[in-house]
Order: structure tokens, then C-alpha cells, then sequence
């Protein structure tokens, strides 16, 4: 643990893992508020308003802590990742000021506008209040994502005799599909999430036998937009993301998939614990031929294995990467069956009655922030041990004048803070959950 | 025609101004809000004031660090690494001043409501002392190695120079002071009653120790930095900077009972001495004592990039202007408490 880079990297997975925990609820949530408060314009649209008022509190409270936590992200370019800045900065730096320009002060007026504006607004304007939002947030999403993409799959750029990245194609560089294709996968996961705490929210309503007009109504958006984010999470978002990994970067899905032998006709595991030491899968599950399938479109498709590919290029943690990737699969399988059953119930009516399902869908509520989490533990940890894929050394990027001990002090302090913060945000959230829809803004 | 890096250190320089002069209210009013408002009603005023626009100003700083790491990419590595501690102090202290801002209304009870005042307090406190200090830092140099980096301890000592010394603490006094007595300036025109009333009477004293503070703060430049202060007379910006700076003072003195005015002078002085600041140290952005210094242009990022840049940036910059105004517009006039 004397070493930097260890410590570098923890700080930087923890205040990441940490902050998106907001955004990702924030990003679902503000197209979901849009759907509310458009439904609330037809005439008789009272108890959708009521609906959107509840959320607009919910988001407020997620959306601050999103941007509080979100300093230190911006920040941690500069101080932790010195050589990277230096490096790379010529290229990211577009995107990341894009963000700043075009996204944050988006956000931040319409937010004010969205939550003190309601009556001078008007049903209308306050609707469009909502639509910017929701764009907003979107492109803060488009920027992070694409800054992301170009440390994943490299695009536009030149690079120097002295190692410097420079821009040369802006539209390439923006128009990355490997950012296409993680945007559009990640924008159904932050849909998953949110449409996962509205029927959660709804299911704890009907099962408490309180508020139950709002409780049908959040049941009913809820379980809709859940079912078509938990598909379009898998498919096409999801295959396109791992047509992608596959093609560009093998060793992460030899990784993915604890697979070290090459070959064809490849098998995909669902169970199985990857024995690095002795370069196989111990206790394995499999289905032959569908990681071929998956990977490459074909069953009889080759897929290399981690013994064909330089020790030095292999993921600097296998394990974990493994277990986030099945993490995250697993989870989303386990999704489309929850909501495809739940979407069903509520269409037959049968939802309200089978109390069973309410409690799976309200104890469900945490399992998509667990897979959000795990799929980018999987696109990150698949991307070591590079910091740009194949160009640039993670150890190469970390800040030169930076001890072990100066970030081992803040990554303690991060930690103090952000539990304090979890701390006061979950009692809120409890406490607008418990207040109902009806609950005036203290 | 100006060099591209040139153009981009105004651009960058402008934004940081509008941080300064915008967010510096913000941290002035934290730092007088358990002072001038003691009541909840008084202190829901004082926060009321701010409210819409704190998170709009705060997006000026992340516009600022974006726009320095397009265009100076090697300023933002060698400045944020180099002052690794005072830097991640800065990010501590800005969440727990949005933290207070923002959870301080949801829960009715006078204990929680008075932990997030004084939270409030403390971070808008530190953040004006740090950041002064760091601009301390930049005036005063830096121990900048030939690879673009440098590493300094926090504590100055007989040995070796640090990121407090009594200079740079100086600066970071004088920022305090400076943005307190703006926030002083804010609260009188957005308020009325009680708070405006207490506000009025520090106002004058304020600005008057910000003046004397400055004055000091000239001086110990003069002699900690002089090359950055004999540049002074050849640089037309700098001229320009004290001209609005000064302008900006005798505005705030001659308008003291004013509302608007004394606001506005209070912008000219900051955003001048700011301009005056770069003025003086361009085209070096950050000094070093050991022979190497990053300017604008060694610290640049490649031409495309700052072409393909400046494209988006100044329709990026008109847009976030817009819906800030907009915002701003909506909640003019005095802050009504309901």
C-alpha cells in the first residue's frame, strides 16, 4: 500500500462509485418527471401533477448531492492524474468543457425553476422547465460518456514524439461509437434505476394501504418504463456494448468471462469462480457457443483466451471484473423477469392483490444501483491496465508529485464526509418516502 | 491578429473573473449569515438571496477548470497536483457549503437548522483563504521542475518555501476580506428590514479594511514578486485592470448608501484587480522560481484543439449567460420570506 498508484485509484473509484449513485437516479428520474408532467397537461391530469410534485422534491435532493459529489470528479483530473491531464488534455478537455458550458448552467437554472417556479411558471412553461432538465441532464451524460469513450476506444487524435494527445478530427472524436453505444446502454441503466424506485415507492404506498391513487399511478409508469429499460438495457444497448468490447478489446473479455484457453464454439458461464493462479475456471456452468454468438454473431466464432495475450496486457483485476461483469448480467436477466411479470400483473389487474409481488418490487429498489455499479466496474477495470486503451499506462497517469500518504489522508476524508452526507440524505429521502405525495416542502 | 493561446488565456481569464465576482458574493453573504441574520425568518432572508443563483455561480468555476484544461492542459496538471492538499481543501469545503445551503430547509428543527448555518459559515470561510492563497502561490512563483511539475510542502519553513507563508496567507486574508465586504454589498441590495439595516453598518468598515488590506497587499508583492509588479508600466491590461479597479472603489465610497451601484463597484474592483493580476503576469501563467515557468504558450494544448474550441465556446458562453440572466431575472428585486 506504500505505492500511489493503489491509493489513486481507490480514491478515484470510491468518490466515482459514490457520486453516480446520484446521477443515475437524477438522469432516469428527469425523463420520467417529463412523462408525468406532460400526462398532467391532458385535462383530468390533476394526480399526475401531484405525482410530479413528489418527484421534483425527490430529484431536488438527488440532484444536490449529485453536484457536491460531483466537484471532486472534476477536480481529481488535475490533482491525482497530473500526467494524464497533461497528456490528454488536449483532447478531453473539449468535452469536459463542453460540460460546463452547456449542461451544468442548463441544470442548474431550470432545476430553480422547476422547484420554485411551479406557480409563476404555469402548467406549460413549467413543463418546458422539465423538458430542459431533462436535457440537461442528458448531455451532462453525452460529455462524460464521450470523454469516457476516447479513454476506452481512442478516436481523432494525433500523438507527438513527447507523447502529448492532440485533437485532429473534432467530429470523430465526438462522434466515437463506442460513446454512442455506452451512451445509449447506460441511459436505459439510469432509466432501470429510477423506473425501479418509482414502483418501489408505489409498492410500499399499496402495501402500507396509504396514498393509493399516487400508489397506482407510480405502479403504473413504474412498471411500463421499467420493463422497456430493463429490455432495451440488454438488447440492443447491451449487445452492441459487448460487440464492441470484443472486438477492441479482447483481454478484457477473456476477462469478463474468466476464459483463458482460445478457441472456438466459446461457452459463456454463469457460474464459475476464476482461479488466475492456475488459469482456469474452477466450478464452472456454461452454455456452449453463446459467448461466440454474443461476441461475435456467429456460434463457430473465435474468442481469444488470456494465455494468448501478454501477461502485461491482462486486467489488473481479474477477479473482480469477472464477478462485476456476471454481477451485472445476472441482475439485469433477474430485471426483465421483475418487471415483465410486474407489467403483466398490473395489466390483469392482479398486481394490487398479490402482495408478494408489491414486496419484490419494493425490496427490488436497490439491485439496479448494484448493477449500474458493476457494469462500470466492468467497462473500467476491462480498460486496465491502460488509462487509453492501448496507448496510455494507468501507472503512467497518476499525478508525479503526489505521496502515498497525501492521498491516502484525503481518500480518509472523502470517506468521513461522503458518510456523513449518506447519512443525512437517507433520512430526508425516509422522511419525503414516509410524508407521502400530499407532504407540503417543509 | 493574437495568438490562438493568447485569445484562450483572456477567454479562460475572463471566466475565472466571472467566478470570482459572481461565486465571491455567495461566500461574502456565508461568511456574514450567523452575523447579520439571527432569527430563522432573518437567516431563510439571507439564504433566500442566494438560493436560485449559488449553483449557477459555482458553475463558472467548473467552466473555468474546463476551459483551462482545453486550452492549458499542463497549467491545470502542474497547479492542481502541486497543490494537491490546499486544492482537495477547496473541493471539501465547497460540498459542505452546497450541502448547507441545500439541506438546511428540509427538516423544521432549530438544531439542525443552526449545525448547516455554521457550516455555511466555516466553508465560505475557507474557500476565499485558500483560494487567495493559491493566487499567493501563483504571483509569488512556484518551485516548477524542468518536467512541468513541482511539489510543495503545505507549511513554509527556514528550509524550504510552502503553500502558507506569511505572503500568501496575506492574499488569502485579503481575498476574505475583499469577498466578504461584496457579499456585504449583495445582502444590501437584496434585503431589507433588520438585515439590511446590520449589513449598512459594516458595509463602510469592511470596504475600508479590504482597501487597507490591499495596499498591503500591493506592497508585499512588490517585494516578493518584483518582477511581476515592475511589469506593471508596459502592460496595457494591467492599466486597464486598475482603472476599473479603482474606478470600482471610488463608486463603492461615493455610493455607500446606494443599493445597485455599490454592488456594481464592488464587480469592477474584483474583476480589475484580477485583470490586473494576469495583466501583469502574461504570458507566464505559472511562475517558477528554478528557471522554468509554464506560459501560454508552452503550457498550451495543440492549435486544433483550441480552434476547434473556441467554435463552440462562444455560443457555449452566450447560452450559459442566457439562462443564467434568465434565472437572475425571475428572482430580481427583494428577497421575500414566506
Amino acid at each position: 500500500m506504500a505505492d500511489p498508484l493503489t491509493w489513486h485509484r481507490v480514491q478515484f473509484a470510491f468518490t466515482i462509485i459514490y457520486h453516480y449513485l446520484f446521477p443515475q437516479l437524477t438522469m432516469g428520474l428527469a425523463l420520467l418527471i417529463v412523462v408525468l408532467k406532460g400526462l398532467a397537461l391532458r385535462p383530468g391530469g390533476e394526480a399526475y401533477a401531484t405525482a410530479a410534485r413528489f418527484w421534483v422534491r425527490v430529484f431536488g435532493l438527488n440532484f444536490a448531492v449529485g453536484v457536491v459529489t460531483g466537484l471532486p470528479m472534476e477536480f481529481q483530473f488535475g490533482t491525482n492524474w497530473a500526467r494524464f491531464s497533461q497528456l490528454t488534455g488536449g483532447v478531453i478537455g473539449q468535452t469536459l468543457a463542453m460540460e460546463g458550458l452547456f449542461a451544468f448552467m442548463l441544470e442548474s437554472s431550470f432545476l430553480a425553476m422547476l422547484v420554485w417556479g411551479e406557480q409563476k411558471l404555469g402548467p406549460k412553461k413549467h413543463f418546458a422547465a422539465a423538458v430542459a432538465l431533462f436535457i440537461g441532464s442528458w448531455l451532462s451524460g453525452v460529455f462524460i460518456v464521450t470523454t469516457n469513450a476516447f479513454m476506452q476506444h481512442p478516436v481523432g487524435f494525433t500523438r507527438g514524439d513527447d507523447g502529448v494527445f492532440a485533437l485532429a478530427d473534432f467530429w470523430t472524436y465526438v462522434l466515437n461509437p463506442w460513446a454512442l453505444a455506452q451512451y445509449a446502454h447506460n441511459q436505459m441503466a439510469s432509466l432501470v434505476t429510477a423506473s425501479f424506485v418509482v414502483s418501489a415507492v408505489g409498492a410500499y404506498w399499496m402495501l402500507r394501504g396509504v396514498h393509493l391513487e399516487q400508489a397506482r399511478l407510480n405502479l403504473k409508469v413504474g412498471t411500463i418504463a421499467g420493463l422497456v429499460a430493463s429490455l432495451a438495457v440488454a438488447f440492443p444497448t447491451g449487445d452492441l456494448q459487448a460487440k464492441l468490447v470484443a472486438r477492441h478489446q479482447p483481454a478484457a473479455l477473456a476477462a469478463m468471462e474468466g476464459r483463458f484457453k482460445s478457441g472456438p464454439r466459446a461457452t459463456i458461464h454463469l457460474i464459475g469462480q476464476p482461479n488466475v493462479a492456475e488459469r482456469r475456471l474452477d466450478n464452472p456452468i456454461g452454455v456452449p457457443f453463446v459467448l461466440s454468438f454474443l461476441a461475435f454473431g456467429r456460434f463457430d466464432a473465435d474468442v481469444v483466451g488470456l494465455n494468448d495475450i501478454p501477461q502485461e496486457n491482462w486486467p489488473t483485476s481479474i477477479e473482480l471484473l469477472y464477478y462485476a461483469f456476471h454481477v451485472m448480467v445476472g441482475l439485469g436477466t433477474l430485471f426483465i423477469g421483475l418487471m415483465g411479470l410486474a407489467a403483466l400483473f398490473r395489466w390483469r389487474g392482479w398486481l394490487e392483490r398479490s402482495r408478494w409481488l408489491l414486496w419484490a418490487l419494493m425490496l427490488a429498489f436497490p439491485f439496479p444501483y448494484i448493477a449500474n455499479t458493476a457494469g462500470w466496474m466492468t467497462a473500467e477495470l476491462g480498460r486496465q491496465p491502460w488509462l487509453v486503451y492501448g496507448l496510455l499506462r494507468t501507472i503512467d497517469g497518476a499525478s508525479p508529485t503526489v505521496h502515498a500518504g497525501d492521498t491516502a489522508f484525503t481518500l480518509i476524508g472523502f470517506s468521513g464526509l461522503y458518510f456523513v452526507l449518506g447519512l443525512a440524505f437517507l433520512f430526508l429521502i425516509g422522511r419525503e418516502v414516509s410524508h407521502g405525495p400530499e407532504a407540503a416542502h417543509a | 491578429m493574437p495568438e490562438l493561446s493568447t485569445v484562450w488565456f483572456w477567454l479562460v481569464a475572463v471566466l475565472v473573473a466571472l467566478w470570482a465576482v459572481l461565486d465571491g458574493f455567495d461566500f461574502g453573504v456565508g461568511v456574514l449569515h450567523r452575523f447579520v441574520a439571527r432569527s430563522d425568518v432573518e437567516r431563510r432572508e439571507v439564504l433566500g438571496s442566494i438560493g436560485p443563483v449559488w449553483d449557477g455561480n459555482e458553475v463558472w468555476l467548473l467552466a473555468a477548470g474546463g476551459s483551462m484544461f482545453l486550452a492549458f492542459p499542463k497549467l491545470l496538471a502542474a497547479g492542481f497536483s502541486g497543490l494537491y492538499l490546499p486544492v482537495i481543501f477547496v473541493v471539501w469545503a465547497l460540498i459542505l457549503r452546497g450541502v448547507s445551503i441545500e439541506l438546511r430547509s428540509h427538516l423544521d428543527n432549530p438544531l439542525w437548522r443552526s449545525f448547516f448555518d455554521s457550516t455555511f459559515v466555516v466553508s465560505s470561510i475557507a474557500v476565499p483563504v485558500l483560494m487567495g492563497a493559491a493566487l499567493g502561490n501563483v504571483v509569488r512563483g512556484v518551485p516548477l521542475r524542468a518536467d512541468g511539475f513541482f511539489e510543495l510542502p503545505l507549511f513554509a519553513s527556514d528550509a524550504a518555501m510552502g503553500v502558507l507563508e506569511p505572503y500568501t496567507v496575506l492574499i488569502g486574508a485579503f481575498v476574505l476580506v475583499t469577498l466578504t465586504a461584496h457579499g456585504a454589498n449583495w445582502l444590501a441590495w437584496k434585503t431589507s428590514g433588520v438585515v439590511q439595516a446590520r449589513v449598512l453598518v459594516l458595509r463602510v468598515p469592511l470596504w475600508i479594511s479590504a482597501v487597507g488590506l490591499w495596499l498591503i497587499s500591493a506592497f508585499a508583492t512588490s517585494r516578493v514578486a518584483p518582477e511581476v509588479t515592475d511589469s506593471f508600466s508596459a502592460r496595457p491590461m494591467a492599466w486597464l485592470g486598475l482603472a476599473l479597479a479603482v474606478g470600482g472603489l471610488v463608486v463603492v465610497f461615493w455610493k455607500r448608501n446606494g443599493e445597485l451601484a455599490p454592488f456594481l463597484g464592488g464587480v469592477g474592483f474584483i474583476a480589475g484587480l484580477l485583470v490586473l493580476t494576469v495583466g501583469c503576469l502574461f504570458p507566464v501563467v505559472l511562475r517558477g522560481v528554478q528557471g522554468h515557468s509554464l506560459t501560454v504558450e508552452s503550457a498550451a494544448a495543440g492549435a486544433f484543439a483550441m480552434r476547434a474550441g473556441i467554435v463552440w465556446w462562444v455560443p457555449g458562453l452566450l447560452l450559459a449567460a442566457g439562462y443564467y440572466w434568465w434565472v437572475l431575472r425571475h428572482f430580481r428585486g427583494k428577497v421575500t420570506v414566506s
